[in-house]
């Protein structure tokens, strides 16, 4: 597959399309990223030409749902980065384990994974009960698999070494039930969610949170729109609450940073 | 060195490897001169500890700037950029870098493959790109992307190669403009000319 059949100009004549037909903005996604998605696409789906993608995606609502599952990236897995779950563990949730109530916000929550992996170690923590997650994403067909909690069984092996690697202290095995090709997780985690969709690129903030991650979103957004997306997360952030990114973003070059605190060497700020 | 009639022009240098690739980067590092015209962007699969390994392993054998890739960093004549392991990395049309966290290609993230086809089309016949040794096919269906856009594509001599497989699969898939020996490779990259 060659990055050769669609050019710039098809890429915005179509992503101007999606917003005048679907109201979804991609405008400000990096550009490079979000070509290769179409372009892959495009090939995956074998269309004969660029007119029949462009009418497909603007016509036929279940196809623009495929659209939207394959242009976001969600690739994701369990406890992803062990030492930024370490870091959570013990340094960030005991002092949110202060509080008489825990509000997280996982941003761009894709299939759960993180989501869950949040769960397992409030769990351990004895804060589960007092604690609510509520896992937003773009796009409604993703959020659907992530309220099952179900994972393929062959990438669990993967999730328990990062589990131990960030500190858990069980067998991840007792975290759920095997059946077939599918680990199904304890209901008790998932007990704790709310699942929502939200657009960063433009809805609006719907609580205060102690906690906030959004872990390998921002980078496929374009330096303005990170911006437009890190003060959405400073209105929805507590006093004194963390924001989490994923390992290679940054608030740095965020003109509000400075009434940020780097937590150690994580990606975890708090709010000063 | 003085600039010969026929040497080749280069915006951006892009150098993929794999398995047996990082004996070829310690030949060609030291000796490479300080004031190349061009960003160099290396892609190499490793896993994804380790993190700053092979960047300090590179720095330790150059004057030329080694950094990993940021987000959004702007490629600058004479700095070395390294993909950061578990991240693809793409170049944008301002010359400045995308990660981008999807499947893997080829069973590698970062791959070759995707950095070699996006700067194919942002810097097109201007673009040099060097496969070297490795034990996948990863970097080829880039290299045809770079020659389609009128860019050079530079294959290490699957004879001298660790891991001959890589550059051999290249050879035979992608027309090369050049088949180098790695202890030559030096000498053409400080050659080319901005």
């Amino acid at each position: 597959m060659i990055g050769d059949a669609i050019d710039n100009y098809q890429v915005e004549l179509l992503l101007n399309d999606v917003l005048e037909t679907h109201g979804y903005d991609f405008l400000e996604y990096s550009h490079a990223s979000i070509k290769r998605r179409i372009t892959r696409l495009y090939a995956l789906d074998n269309f004969v030409s660029f007119a029949e993608f462009r009418y497909t995606i603007k016509s036929d609502k279940q196809y623009f749902k495929r659209f939207l599952e394959e242009i976001t990236v969600n690739v994701t897995e369990m406890f992803r980065d062990p030492s930024f779950y370490k870091a959570l563990r013990n340094d960030v949730l005991p002092v949110l384990g202060t509080y008489p109530f825990i509000r997280i916000w996982v941003a761009g929550c894709s299939t759960g994974e993180e989501a869950y992996s949040l769960a397992i170690v409030l769990k351990e923590l004895n804060l589960l009960n007092k604690s609510l997650i509520y896992a937003t994403d773009i796009n409604p067909s993703v959020l659907e698999k992530a309220k099952k909690g179900m994972f393929p069984l062959n990438y669990l092996k993967q999730y328990s070494e990062n589990y131990l690697q960030s500190g858990g202290l069980k067998d991840f095995s007792t975290y759920y039930t095997a059946n077939y090709s599918l680990a199904k997780f304890d209901e008790t985690l998932n007990s704790k969610m709310i699942f929502s969709t939200h657009n960063l690129v433009s809805d609006h903030s719907f609580n205060e949170f102690q906690l906030i991650l959004c872990r390998n979103v921002l980078i496929y957004f374009d330096k303005e729109l990170q911006h437009k997306v890190f003060n959405l997360f400073d209105g929805s952030i507590e006093k004194l609450g963390y924001l989490a990114l994923g390992s290679k973003e940054s608030l740095e070059f965020w003109p509000k940073a400075k009434e940020y605190k780097r937590v150690k060497m994580e990606k975890i700020w708090r709010k000063l | 060195m003085a600039q010969t009639v026929n040497s080749i022009p280069c915006a951006a240098l892009i150098i993929g490897g794999s398995a047996g690739s990082l004996d070829v980067l310690l030949e060609i590092f030291p000796n490479l001169k300080k004031d190349l015209g061009f960003p160099i962007v290396l892609v190499i699969h490793r896993k994804a500890s380790n993190e700053s390994l092979l960047t300090d392993l590179l720095q330790s054998r150059t004057t030329l700037k080694v950094g990993e890739a940021e987000e959004k960093e702007l490629l600058t004549a004479g700095k070395v950029f390294i993909a950061p392991a578990d991240y693809h990395t793409l170049i944008e049309d301002d010359c400045s870098i995308s990660l981008d966290y999807s499947e893997k290609v080829n069973y590698s993230r970062p791959s070759i493959d995707v950095t070699f086809q996006s700067a194919a089309e942002v810097f097109k016949e201007k673009l040099v790109c060097i496969l070297l040794s490795g034990s996948n096919a990863d970097g080829v269906e880039g290299l045809k992307s770079v020659n389609n856009y009128g860019g050079k594509v530079v294959i290490q001599n699957p004879n001298t190669a660790i891991m001959p497989y890589m550059p051999q699969q290249a050879v035979l898939g992608v027309k090369p403009n050049v088949v180098l020996d790695s202890y030559d490779m030096a000498d053409f990259i400080n050659n080319l000319n901005n």
